[in-house]
Parts: C-alpha cells; sequence; structure tokens
C-alpha cells in the first residue's frame, strides 16, 4: 500500500539565490576529484592509480581494504595529476584532468531479466555506482554482503535552494527505470519511491513502475528519507535498510542499459552571492571554480558543496562531492555586530521570535551569512528541537545520551534512525549553538566501531 | 563604534595567552560579546548557517517581559508605604519613594550575583554565560521591598553559588536560581521575610490607625483559624483605608506583597510575552494555573474550614502564583523538558501550591515550595515520558 504522510513540525529555509530552471552557459569543468573523506564507512582507503596514470570513466582508484569489492572509480577519463595527501598522510582528493572527449571503461550491459542477485551486487560494486547505496542505520556506503529488508529513494530534496529532481532528470526516465529494476532485485522487501505529495509529481517518478511510491507533504526535513523512513517503515535495533538518490538511481540504470559508468549529472548553482544561478550539466567531482569564479558579487564568499544545512564548505577551486548535486555561495560572516543580539530585525533569519526577532514577518527571501550569531553554550532552551524533528524521537535526551557516550541510551532513544542531515535543522536553530551534526557522528561512530 | 571596537583590540593582548591577565580573558570575552555580537562563522562541516537568535536574545527576553511586573513593582511599593502611613501623596512621590527602595535591591542582587559568577567564570574558566540576566531580575521581584540589603547580597551568592555553579553553570542547575535565593531566605531570616513589616516599609513614621501590614494570605489564614468567611475578611482588610483585599484589587495588585509579585495583571502581560515569543512555555503557564483552580475547586468541594471553602480563583490572584507560574516554573533549565512532562509539571505546580497554602499554617506562600519541590521532580517526570518513547519504539521492534 502506498501511504501518505503529511508532516508538520520543521522549517522551509528561504534563501534568496534560487536557480531558475534552465540550464546556464557555465563553461564546463576541466578537473574533477574523488574525495575519499565524502564516503562514510571507509576505514582503509588503499589507492590502485599513481600521478600521470591515464584512466577511463569507471577505471577503479581506490577501494577500502576493510570492504574490498567496492570500488570507487574514475567519474571521467584523462590523468591522474594528483594524489592529495593531509595529515597523516590521509587521502583527502585524487585530481583527474579530463580528457576533451570522455571514453569509458566498456563495463558490460546488465540483463536483469538473467542475472542473478549475488552477481547483480558484484557488477554494481565493482563498476563504481555501489556508493550511490547508503546503509541505514549509520548512513555508511553499503556492504554487498547485506540484504536489506528495504530500499528507499527520496524523490525530492526539500533542503535550502535544492535542485529540482523533475527538472534535473529530464530525459532519464528509461534509466531511472532500469536502476529502479535492478534495485527490486537487491532487497526481498519493497523498493519506496517517495515523492513530495504538495506539488505536481514529475512524470519520471509518476510514470515508476515495480515500487511503492508515498506521498509524503511537509516544510524541510519532509524531504530527508530518514524522516521518510521513520513514517513508512521505521529501523529498529538489527534491521539494515538501504537508501539512494534519484541521481544514483540513474548511474546504476546507465550501467544496466549501457554498460558504463556513467557519472553526468545536472547541478544547481545557487546562491545570493552569485550574478548568475541556474542549473549546469557536469560530472560528479567537478572542480567548480568555472561555475563560481567570475561570478561573485562580492569576494568575502563561501562557497559550499550541497547545501546550506548540510553541505561542506570548499575553496573556489574546490570540487564537488558525490552525494551533492548543487552548490550554494553565501557570503563569510566573520565580522562583529554592535549589540548584535539586541538590535530588532527583520532581515536576519530565525526560527525564533524572540524579542526584536520580526523575520518571521519578511515573508521575501533572505540572504543569510555564515556568522554563528552567538557562542556556544549548553543546552538551556526546550523544546525547540523538537519542533523542527518530524519523528517520535526526543533529540535533546539523545543528544545528552550522545555527549555521556551513553550506549544503550543512544540505541534506546533511536540514534539507529537519524544521520546528520536529519539533525541539521536542530543545529540551525539551536540558540545554544551546538555542533549537533558533528555530535550525531561521533555518537554513531562509538556505536559502530565500539 | 569602531572605537570601541579599537579598544578591545588594544586591551586584547594582555587577556591572551601570556598576557598578564591571561586568566580573565573569560570576562573580557564576557564584556566583549555584550558590545558586539561575536565575528565567529560556522564550520567547514555541518551546517553553514545559523538562526540569528541566540542565548542572549532569549534571556533579554525574559527580563523584558518582566519589565511591567517590575515598573508596577516600583509604583506599588510607593502607594503601600502613603497608604500604611496615612498621608497622601503624589504620582510623583510614589515613584519617588519605589525607586529609593526598589533600585538599591535590583543593583545589589545584579551587582553582586554578576561578581560572584566572574569569579567563578575565571576560577573555573568558563565562559560568561547569560543565565543571571534573569536570575538578577528575578530575585530582585521577589524580595519584600524592606529586605535588608545585606541579606539580598547573601541570598544572591547562596544563589548563585549552591544553586547553580557548583552545578556546572547556566544550563546544569537543578533549582530555580532565584526560587532558591527566596527560600534561603525564608528558612535563615524568617523574620525579616514573612513578618507584617516587611510588606510595607513604614520608614521612622508610625503606622496609620487601623492599618495592618499582612498580606493577603496571611489574612486568609487567620480568618480561616478564627472561622470567619475569607472572602469577607479579605473585603474588610484595612476597607477603612481604601485598600481592601477585593478580588479586583488583588488582581490589579494594590495589596502588599514582594516587590514584582503583586499584580497578576502583570505577570500576565509578562505570560502573553513570553508565550509569544515562544520563550517559555504555555504548557507550563497554563498548567500552572489550571492545576490551582482546579486544586481550588476540590478543596471547595471538600471544604471543612473556611480557607478551604474560599472561592477557587481567589487563589489565582493572590499571593505570587501568577509571579511564580509565569516567570519562575517555566525557566527551561529547571523545568521539565519533554512535551509533555511540561503539562504535568506545571498543574502539579498549581496543585502543590494550593495544597501548600491551605493546609500548612507555616508556610502561606506555597508557590516558592512548589516550584522548588517540583524542579526537584522534574527529572523524575521526563524519565517516564522518556521511558514510554523509549518503550513505543521496543514495541515497534518486536510487533
Amino acid at each position: 500500500m502506498s501511504k501518505l504522510v503529511k508532516l508538520k513540525k520543521g522549517f522551509d529555509i528561504n534563501l534568496a539565490g534560487k536557480a531558475a530552471l534552465e540550464l546556464a552557459d557555465f563553461a564546463s569543468a576541466q578537473t574533477f576529484a574523488i574525495k575519499p573523506t565524502d564516503f562514510l564507512g571507509i576505514q582503509r582507503p588503499k589507492v590502485l592509480v599513481n600521478e600521470g596514470d591515464t584512466v577511463k570513466a569507471g577505471t577503479p582508484i581506490l577501494f577500502d581494504k576493510a570492504m574490498d569489492q567496492v570500488k570507487y572509480v574514475a567519474p571521467v577519463s584523462g590523468e591522474i595529476v594528483e594524489v592529495k595527501r593531509g595529515e597523516k598522510r590521509k587521502l583527502l582528493e585524487i585530481k583527474i584532468l579530463a580528457d576533451k572527449e570522455t571514453t569509458f571503461e566498456d563495463l558490460g550491459k546488465i540483463d536483469l531479466g538473467k542475472v542473478d542477485r549475488e552477481s547483480l551486487k558484484a557488477k554494481l560494486a565493482e563498476s563504481g555506482v555501489w556508493p550511490n547505496l547508503i546503509q541505514r542505520p549509520f548512513g555508511i556506503v553499503a556492504n554487498p554482503a547485506d540484504t536489506p529488508k528495504a530500499i528507499f529513494i527520496s524523490a525530492f530534496d526539500s533542503s535550502p535552494l535544492a535542485p529540482d529532481y523533475g527538472f534535473t532528470l529530464q530525459g532519464e526516465d528509461q534509466y531511472f527505470q532500469a536502476g529502479l529494476d535492478a534495485l527490486a532485485k537487491l532487497t526481498d522487501g519493497k523498493v519506496h519511491l517517495n515523492v513530495d505529495g504538495s506539488k505536481n509529481v514529475p512524470a519520471i517518478f509518476a510514470n515508476a513502475k515495480g515500487v511503492e511510491i508515498n506521498k509524503i507533504s511537509g516544510p524541510h526535513p519532509a524531504g530527508n528519507v530518514g524522516v521518510q523512513i521513520h513514517h513508512l517503515d521505521p529501523i529498529n535495533k538489527g534491521d539494515i535498510a538501504w537508501t539512494i538518490s534519484p541521481v544514483g538511481v540513474v548511474q546504476i540504470g546507465k550501467l544496466v542499459l549501457n554498460g558504463v559508468f556513467d557519472a553526468s549529472k545536472v547541478i544547481a548553482i545557487t546562491g545570493s552571492e552569485l550574478t548568475k544561478t541556474g542549473y549546469v550539466k557536469t560530472v560528479s567531482g567537478a572542480s567548480v571554480s568555472t561555475f563560481v569564479k567570475g561570478n561573485l558579487n562580492s569576494g568575502h564568499v563561501r562557497v559550499i558543496s550541497g547545501n546550506v544545512l548540510t553541505g561542506e564548505k570548499i575553496s573556489l577551486e574546490g570540487y564537488l562531492g558525490f552525494y551533492h548535486n548543487q552548490v550554494t555561495v553565501i557570503p563569510e560572516g566573520d565580522y562583529e555586530e554592535f549589540l548584535g543580539w539586541l538590535k530588532p530585525t527583520t532581515s536576519k533569519l530565525s526560527f525564533h521570535k524572540a524579542i526584536g526577532m520580526f523575520s518571521f514577518m519578511n515573508k521575501g527571501e533572505f540572504k543569510v551569512d555564515t556568522n554563528t550569531h552567538g557562542e556556544e553554550r549548553p543546552f538551556v532552551v526546550s523544546g525547540v528541537f523538537e519542533k523542527v524533528l518530524p519523528m517520535d524521537i526526543l533529540p535533546t535526551y539523545l543528544f545528552k545520551a550522545i555527549i555521556a557516550e551513553d550506549f544503550d541510551e543512544m540505541e534506546e532513544l533511536g540514534l539507529y534512525e537519524i544521520v546528520e542531515e536529519d539533525v541539521a535543522l536542530c543545529e540551525f536553530v539551536d540558540p545554544s549553538k551546538n555542533e549537533l551534526q558533528e555530535l550525531v557522528r561521533s555518537g554513531i561512530e562509538l556505536l559502530m566501531y565500539s | 563604534m569602531k572605537a570601541l571596537q579599537n579598544l578591545f583590540d588594544s586591551i586584547k593582548p594582555n587577556f591572551e595567552k601570556g598576557g598578564k591577565w591571561e586568566k580573565f580573558y573569560t570576562l573580557y570575552e564576557g564584556h566583549r560579546t555584550i558590545a558586539f555580537a561575536p565575528d565567529l562563522v560556522t564550520k567547514a562541516k555541518g551546517a553553514q548557517i545559523k538562526d540569528a537568535t541566540d542565548l542572549k536574545r532569549v534571556m533579554i527576553t525574559v527580563v523584558i517581559a518582566m519589565i511591567p511586573a517590575l515598573i508596577f513593582g516600583i509604583l506599588n511599593v510607593g502607594e503601600q508605604h502613603f497608604l500604611a502611613i496615612g498621608e497622601s501623596a503624589g504620582f510623583g512621590d510614589k515613584v519617588l519613594f519605589g525607586l529609593i527602595s526598589v533600585l538599591p535591591i535590583l543593583i545589589v542582587s545584579y551587582g553582586v550575583g554578576l561578581v560572584t559568577e566572574f569569579i567563578f567564570c575565571v576560577v573555573r574558566n568558563h565562559p560568561v554565560s547569560e543565565g543571571f540576566l534573569v536570575s538578577g531580575m528575578l530575585i530582585a521581584l521577589v524580595m519584600p521591598p524592606h529586605i535588608p540589603l545585606w541579606q539580598v547580597a547573601l541570598a544572591t551568592i547562596f544563589a548563585v553559588v549552591i544553586g547553580k555553579e557548583v552545578f556546572g553553570g547556566t544550563g546544569m542547575n537543578i533549582l530555580n536560581v532565584a526560587m532558591t535565593a527566596r527560600a534561603f531566605l525564608y528558612f535563615a531570616y524568617p523574620a525579616q521575610i514573612s513578618g507584617d513589616q516587611v510588606w510595607t516599609y513604614l520608614g521612622d513614621k508610625a503606622a496609620v490607625d487601623g492599618f495592618s501590614g499582612a498580606t493577603a494570605l496571611g489574612v486568609a489564614y487567620g480568618a480561616s483559624t478564627e472561622g470567619t468567611p475569607v472572602v469577607e475578611a479579605l473585603a474588610s482588610h484595612n476597607a477603612a483605608l481604601g485598600a481592601d483585599f477585593s478580588f479586583m484589587n488583588m488582581f490589579m495588585g494594590w495589596i502588599p506583597g514582594s516587590i514584582g509579585e503583586t499584580s497578576t495583571l502583570m505577570a500576565l502581560i509578562g505570560a502573553v510575552i513570553l508565550i509569544y515569543t515562544g520563550v517559555a512555555s504555555w504548557k507550563i503557564i497554563v498548567g500552572g494555573f489550571g492545576g490551582a483552580y482546579a486544586m481550588g475547586l476540590l478543596m471547595n468541594a471538600l471544604a471543612v474550614n473556611e480557607y478551604m471553602a474560599m472561592p477557587a480563583q481567589y487563589h489565582l490572584v493572590m499571593g505570587g502564583l501568577a509571579f511564580g507560574v509565569v516567570f519562575m516554573a517555566t525557566d527551561p533549565v529547571s523545568a521539565a523538558q519533554t512535551e509533555t512532562g511540561k503539562w504535568i509539571y506545571g498543574i502539579l505546580i498549581g496543585f502543590m501550591t494550593v495544597v501548600i497554602r491551605v493546609t500548612n499554617p507555616a508556610y502561606p506562600e506555597g508557590i516558592m515550595l512548589a516550584v522548588l519541590l517540583m524542579n526537584v521532580f522534574a527529572p523524575l517526570i521526563d524519565y517516564y515520558v522518556v521511558k514510554a518513547n523509549k518503550t513505543r519504539r521496543l514495541q515497534r521492534a518486536t510487533v
């Protein structure tokens, strides 16, 4: 049975700098990178290439010694120009200078009618599409040895300035369906495709076959797959479910139908500090410099791979994260403001209505910078996190359990059901300015590795 | 503002590591962040933007919500004084007298409290927190107008140190800080906080004939032991002076009592501000008033003496119930923190206040002990609410 879930809790952040629904003429990216830090759960990455090697799109670049079936492959063809390491030789980036024309490794098409589950898994794992599959609990790259109880796909992104999948996946219908068909072979349970119940459903999703189409409506984080799972088929201790984004499904579909690892995708270039916003067709791991350089309103900006709630700060020459489908550029906020904690304002975005905070009366778009607007404090105000987390979870108690490193409490209070993105809004609204996403990850790591 | 920024910048090296006042960095930072919202930015990973509201703004909202009660308190202190000595005085004289009585208390509570807090911040090396902005005001408002200032200072130190800092500072305390101060005085110096004369400052003048400085709660209890109907006793109290304890007078607050607590109306204005801004839980406030009213009705039904038979709505306007429910019970740190828990916590505060008032002659003011008692029980209430959540999760797994 398809379900209809209406969520009330949450908060839509209405930022300036939306991308109009059209492809803008940005110059194509020259360099691409794989960032092992994008892939949660990688324990001991091992690089398979050296600087100077030439690779094709689909050539394995690295793997995790702890899960060696899964290969992480080159998104484009070209030359490995740098293997960048940080402190303690931690692997940071493997950069590829792209050829003008991409050549693909021939990975062989997959006949879904004949292939069995194990060989399909093996094929997906070595072809580079596998890391699109994320395991819940914990939000890490799925393990091919597992069989999930169900697979969940959130077909809409409710984050601030998020790309519209209906637009970015235009014309990919057959690949999307092929991807869904492949996913259906990986689980004994259902494949859930969760669409936005408050809007017209794009044809690519409405016409999908062999899946449960659920309608979810409400403010952000309604588009978070974790929130959706909680209301459709929650994860209990011992359960394993997988999640994947529609972009990942298309990648799998292209492997199935064309026999190649084709990581091309349309991403949104957004943010208040760009003179030109819009969508651009590029490839996973692209350098953002051709999209943002020379396209800035001001000099002092923060470039973010992903959205403003869960993204990651990158430099002007930085690279798009594997899971990210948007670049956001906002002003950097390292300024002091005289009596900034007291001044009445309608232009500063706030979830709260404390004295002088009149942003709730401002229905327009907000230009928000990276200032924290206050210092870190112990939890004081209660009942706020609960208003932006549409799950039957007591976030304050869960956070305190993590701080106290109380394993039983973490389990019982629902840490299996959430990952960083689910508490991103809690982190945003927290008047005590705690780093809650980091906290949740540290709790997950405690549960996983000890 | 550049000049002020430069001044801060110029003295900053003294407070940094290796500087001569290195130990006092937290004070430097505390003052600078009051003058200027800090230039901190979000981390590379995680939320890249943050809500514009911080704890300072939340706290100042509570302080602003208390200002009507403070202003009315100042006026009422003057009003009660001139009433008691039987002189008529103009509005200006009353306000002036009120200011002379109230401001020193306010200054002592803030001054002593902040110094205590600063010392702790330096010794424990934690940041100066905003919590005392609210506590300092609350402590002053729950003091009788004629309290010796050294007692205010002592109570404030006790409350900050034993009520808060020993637990780790703002956000960690178990008991409401201001109620701790008040309770300390109540038990340590009962003469000065429960006697007749403290509620109204006579100065060197003698009280006019027929004046009694008792509070409404005292009168109610007295009437009950004598067996006269409480409402009549309240209405005839100081009636000759035109200052009886009618329902309306008590609602407006033209009665003797602690500085800020007398007026139910001003507490309700504060409640509107707190609820509208979302800073205080409406569940606790509604629960508190509702609980008191319900217990009042229950007392009526079971009445064996005149106090129990007093109409239930009188409980809502007498004593410090309104002030306590609105400003003390809603302190988010010491209150219940789960949404269901807030209902239970609020209602029980209302219950307990009336029970203590009516049945316990030693403690005419029930709200203080009710809030402190429920502060202690709030974690227990939450424990069961949290347990119910865990059980739901567990049952889901086994079904």
